[in-house]
């Protein structure tokens, strides 16, 4: 984690995303997208990442991300997601749903796909039409799952014109995010503290699971599921806590961490490397929660000058049966189980919006008009 | 009334005709609405077709440009970084701290710079092109006065050092040097460029005489005639005394041997050893600070500040930073020798020279078109403690108005408003208020915006805008028909009010469907059902609800009697209580008891009693009054029923 490289963009970034790896590649991530916010005009652009040339001192690749291409996005960008390699899905403000598609022969972004009337309060149709933002999206090709303000969730599938199921007033407050669990369910976090598993397989409006924090009903903002063990979620909150969540068993968090000091944007585990965890918030700090148990010997290497603090989990309501196997996100034995945490970036000022990670590459985006690049994760 | 500065610029609004009609305008707090009105000004009765446009005219155009965005958001984290400054820290250690950050300001303006300029040379458009042009001569002007202010205001070298910032300052700004240098250089055979004598000149005005000497030994290697001269003038520019930072020497020495080397070069003069090389010859006038000398290369110096450092440098280089203004003043007339008039610029350095920080401030704000340069370099120079004795007529200090002002502008751009908020902060008398005002007028198009306006709000313990901001959302979310929503809005608002406004939306819709909305909500409030009776209520008689529908018939009953007689039910739901404890008074078992019958036929008596009588009834109240009788005859029958039932049981449960 020796080079961060900030760029000031002029524009307030929402989300950002890595572009997939095409499977079985070897390549590190190069290519990824950003949406911006509540500018005048709002952007879906396109950075690379890759190598322009110039070789420094210490061999490695010096410079920052490079502008591929831009195009015009209807409202605030409040999701943004890849379809495939060369398709975006972008959720609006204005309750619309667009899918761009990349031309990477000449370098541009055209509308491939769009579902304009996606969420609303009052339908589209009635004189007295309004739109609800659409606040989450995730895809699993060929569905993408919308979520939005007025608490519905639509499953689209690409090709199809129309939705393929809409579940009207699936919440009474307003949906914050979404994540597939494992297909057909998906889970959701709202602004009263509570999941949802959904089921498509089911029909009728009801979840088929809820689970909540107790008493504050903090609204939960982003949401992640594990990459190998789907039943282990993580959750950031108003309050800038993060849950880890078994979903199999039990109605409450497994454990809560305090971390932020803000509302916490974006959660990810790592792809590859699942004891890493990323975090941004409000409060425009960026951390890297490192739960492999090998603290020891990596903190000499790790927290050079750095924030550094280690916590055990500070509330566990778990009895755990089959220790062996468990990841170690839900482990509970005081001794084991600790987090070291790094703070990445150097100064905090204004939010950071989103962040996403990709192999050894990491991306975030802040209301400071800054995208900050690092493809040293782990040195 | 205060007096005027310099005539206030006019601004022509095309299409707008202020000759025939009368105009009407609107401030706003970093605009201004412009519009005509259909009143003439003679009063002649014909209509003249007037502009249908109301237009928005912008004081503060810079805040809207893409690539100052960059200039506004990197600079803001500096301004962070600097309020956060110990003031523990005194002497040396403060000061190197304070010229970093001016340091840092200034790389910022430069990075500007550059990408204007970039963008200047890529302009397809002539028109864009000049205007970015512009833009970079303002930010190269801006980043000139910074660094003298930095110099003289900052760093405040002493004699001696001062020169020698100086001098990198002028290098600094008088840059053209560098691709002319490499021009001839590039050449086949640079000593027979055109430019040639011009650049050994340009370097040695700015006092690069290595640079020079070297030059002039591949003119020695040219021309084997001219190698003594050459030879015997590196060796003057070699010696000339100058001092270097690590040396130790006192100013005093250095005075005495430069007075040494002055002299002989004086001597030179005298000698007419240059006599052949006119070149040469001026070039040693020049290192003699002759000032005709020195004007004869005014297409060289390019401006009167370049003469003022170079004359300096070979007339007084330990010049003491109070004598300045006299040679800055000398410098400015003998440049412009009355031929023109000093500009805007040469009139801020000047008083920059002078030492006077508030003219500079005052000039650099009329002149400029942003309020970023006055705010941020009147903040750092306040850090260095130089503004404390000067106050204003009206608000707070000097460095507060320029910040409020920069402030207010950026609220006013649709999406930089959360810079500004920064700003407020470190202003301690109105910046609260400012930001009070400000924060309540951000348009609110989703929740996430919300909370990011309301996260502002509660850490500053703005109580007043947090509920004002939850309030409109709450409203908005009502109109849209999203009760859940709006709920969670006003319970954390702490609105009662609201909260019992929408607990009524509620109920209403359970008396018209028979069903609930938004379980999810209801059923989890928890301790903030405690915010409203209403709300209270709400929450209790879903609970009664859910008991029934668990078939826990007693404590349903008894929830639901403690709803009347502990008054949290609204009179007008009792109606609606009553029958629902129809089911609990027909169920098999007697659930009610002797006691609690007795209370619910007082509640019923209590409310049939207190019915309004109705003077005139049509049909229709008619059939709502015949409803409600039979409902209140099966309310009595049943109640009787299960008072008999329940007397009887407790009698033989008391017998056994």
């Amino acid at each position: 984690m020796e080079e961060i490289y900030a760029k000031f963009v002029s524009q307030k970034i929402s989300k950002t995303r890595w572009r997939p790896l095409p499977p079985g590649s070897l390549q590190t991530a190069e290519t990824f997208a950003t949406g911006s916010w509540d500018n005048e005009e709002n952007y879906i652009s396109l950075w690379s990442i890759g190598d322009f040339g110039n070789l420094d001192s210490d061999g490695g690749f010096e410079g920052d991300h490079q502008l591929l291409c831009d195009i015009r996005h209807h409202g605030d960008v409040m999701d943004l997601q890849f379809f495939d390699q060369e398709r975006i899905v972008a959720a609006s403000s204005t309750g619309c749903v667009t899918v761009f598609l990349h031309h990477p022969n000449n370098q541009t972004l055209s509308v491939n796909q769009q579902w304009t009337t996606a969420h609303y309060h009052t339908g589209p149709g009635s004189p007295s039409y309004s739109s609800a933002p659409c606040t989450g999206v995730v895809c699993n090709n060929p569905e993408i799952v919308t979520v939005g303000e007025d608490g519905r969730i639509n499953l689209f599938r690409a090709d199809h014109k129309e939705a393929v199921r809409t579940i009207d007033n699936a919440d009474s407050s307003t949906l914050h995010a979404v994540t597939f669990l494992r297909t057909p369910e998906i889970l959701t976090v709202n602004s009263i503290g509570q999941l949802k598993i959904w089921d498509f397989r089911q029909q009728g409006n009801e979840p088929s699971q809820i689970l909540s924090l107790t008493g504050d009903r903090v609204p939960l903002h982003c949401v992640d599921r594990h990459p190998n063990q789907q039943h282990v979620v993580a959750t950031g909150g108003q309050d800038g806590m993060l849950s880890i969540w078994d979903v199999r068993q039990g109605t409450m968090p497994v454990s809560l961490l305090k971390a932020h000091e803000a509302e916490m944007w974006e959660v990810h585990f790592h792809p590859s490397n699942p004891e890493h965890l990323f975090t941004c918030s409000e409060d425009g700090s960026l951390w890297h929660w490192d739960a492999s148990t090998d603290v020891p010997e990596k903190s000499s290497l790790f927290h050079q000058g750095r924030s550094s603090t280690f916590l055990s989990h500070s509330i566990s309501n778990q009895a755990n049966v089959h220790q062996s196997v468990i990841s170690s996100w839900l482990s509970t034995d005081p001794a084991k189980d600790r987090i070291e945490i790094t703070s990445l970036l150097p100064s905090r000022s204004l939010s950071v919006n989103t962040l996403d990670v990709l192999g050894p590459c990491l991306v975030c985006g802040t209301d400071a008009e800054a995208i900050y690049v690092t493809r040293h994760l782990f040195s | 009334m205060e007096e005027l500065d310099g005539e206030p610029t006019v601004t022509l609004i095309p299409g707008v005709n202020s000759k025939k009609n009368q105009m009407y305008f609107d401030w706003g707090p970093g605009e201004m609405l412009v519009c005509e009105t259909s009143f003439n000004k003679k009063e002649k009765s014909e209509m003249v077709p007037s502009c249908p446009f109301i237009y928005i005219i912008r004081k503060d155009v810079d805040v809207y440009s893409q690539i100052l965005r960059k200039l506004f958001n990197e600079s803001h984290g500096i301004f962070l970084g600097l309020q956060r400054i110990d003031e523990e820290l005194t002497g040396k250690s403060r000061k190197s701290q304070l010229v970093r950050v001016s340091k840092n300001y200034r790389s910022v303006i430069r990075a500007c710079m550059e990408e204007m300029h970039q963008v200047a040379i890529a302009a397809k458009d002539p028109a864009n092109g000049r205007q970015f042009s512009s833009q970079v001569s303002i930010l190269s002007a801006m980043e000139l006065i910074w660094n003298l202010c930095e110099i003289l205001f900052i760093e405040v070298a002493p004699a001696g050092p001062l020169l020698l910032h100086l001098l990198d300052w002028v290098r600094l700004h008088v840059c053209e040097v560098d691709s002319l240098s490499a021009d001839v250089l590039g050449s086949e055979n640079p000593s027979k460029h055109d430019s040639f004598w011009n650049l050994v000149t340009i370097l040695v005005l700015q006092g690069r005489l290595d640079e020079a000497r070297q030059m002039l030994s591949k003119e020695a290697d040219a021309s084997p005639a001219s190698a003594g001269i050459c030879r015997i003038m590196g060796d003057l520019m070699r010696t000339m005394p100058i001092l270097s930072p690590g040396n130790t020497q006192t100013l005093t020495e250095l005075e005495l041997k430069w007075q040494h080397w002055h002299e002989e070069c004086e001597r030179y003069l005298q000698d007419s050893t240059f006599a052949t090389s006119p070149h040469l010859e001026s070039l040693l006038k020049i290192m003699l600070g002759d000032e005709a000398a020195l004007l004869e290369q005014k297409e060289l110096l390019s401006n009167w500040y370049h003469f003022l450092v170079t004359r300096l440098l070979y007339s007084n280089p330990t010049v003491k930073p109070i004598d300045l203004h006299y040679y800055a003043q000398s410098s400015l007339d003998l440049f412009l020798g009355g031929e023109s008039s000093p500009e805007p610029l040469d009139n801020i350095l000047l008083a920059a020279f002078e030492f006077d920080i508030h003219q500079v401030i005052k000039e650099c704000s009329i002149a400029l078109s942003n309020w970023w340069f006055v705010a941020h370099l009147t903040d750092l120079l306040d850090h260095c403690k130089l503004l404390q004795s000067h106050n204003l007529y009206f608000g707070s200090n000097m460095r507060e108005f320029l910040l409020l002002e920069y402030a207010s502008g950026l609220f006013a751009h649709p999406s930089l408003w959360q810079l500004g908020v920064d700003y407020f902060d470190y202003c301690p008398e109105l910046g609260r208020v400012s930001l009070e005002l400000h924060i309540e007028r951000i348009p609110l198009n989703t929740e996430q915006k919300a909370l990011k306006v309301l996260r502002i709000c509660e850490q500053r313990q703005m109580t007043e805008q947090v509920r004002s901001i939850c309030k409109i959302l709450a409203m908005k979310a009502v109109r849209n028909n999203r009760l859940g929503s709006a709920l969670s809005w006003s319970i954390r608002a702490k609105d009662a009010a609201f909260a019992t406004l929408v607990s009524d939306r509620f109920l209403r819709d359970y008396c018209e469907r028979g069903c609930f909305s938004d379980l999810d909500l209801i059923d989890n409030l928890g301790p903030a059902m405690m915010l409203s009776d209403r709300l209270t209520f709400l929450g209790k008689y879903r609970e009664f609800h859910r008991m029934y529908g668990e078939k826990r018939f007693a404590d349903a009953a008894s929830l639901l009697l403690s709803l009347m007689t502990s008054r949290i039910a609204p009179r007008s739901f009792w109606m609606t209580l009553l029958t629902d404890a129809l089911p609990l008074l027909e169920q098999k078992q007697v659930i009610f008891s002797a006691e609690q019958t007795y209370e619910l036929m007082r509640c019923l008596e209590d409310l049939t009693s207190r019915r309004p009588v109705h003077g005139e009834s049509d049909t229709e109240q008619l059939q709502d009054d015949d409803i409600e009788t039979t409902k209140v005859e099966m309310l009595r029958l049943s109640l009787a029923r299960n008072l008999a039932r329940a007397i009887i049981r407790e009698g033989s449960l008391e017998g056994s």
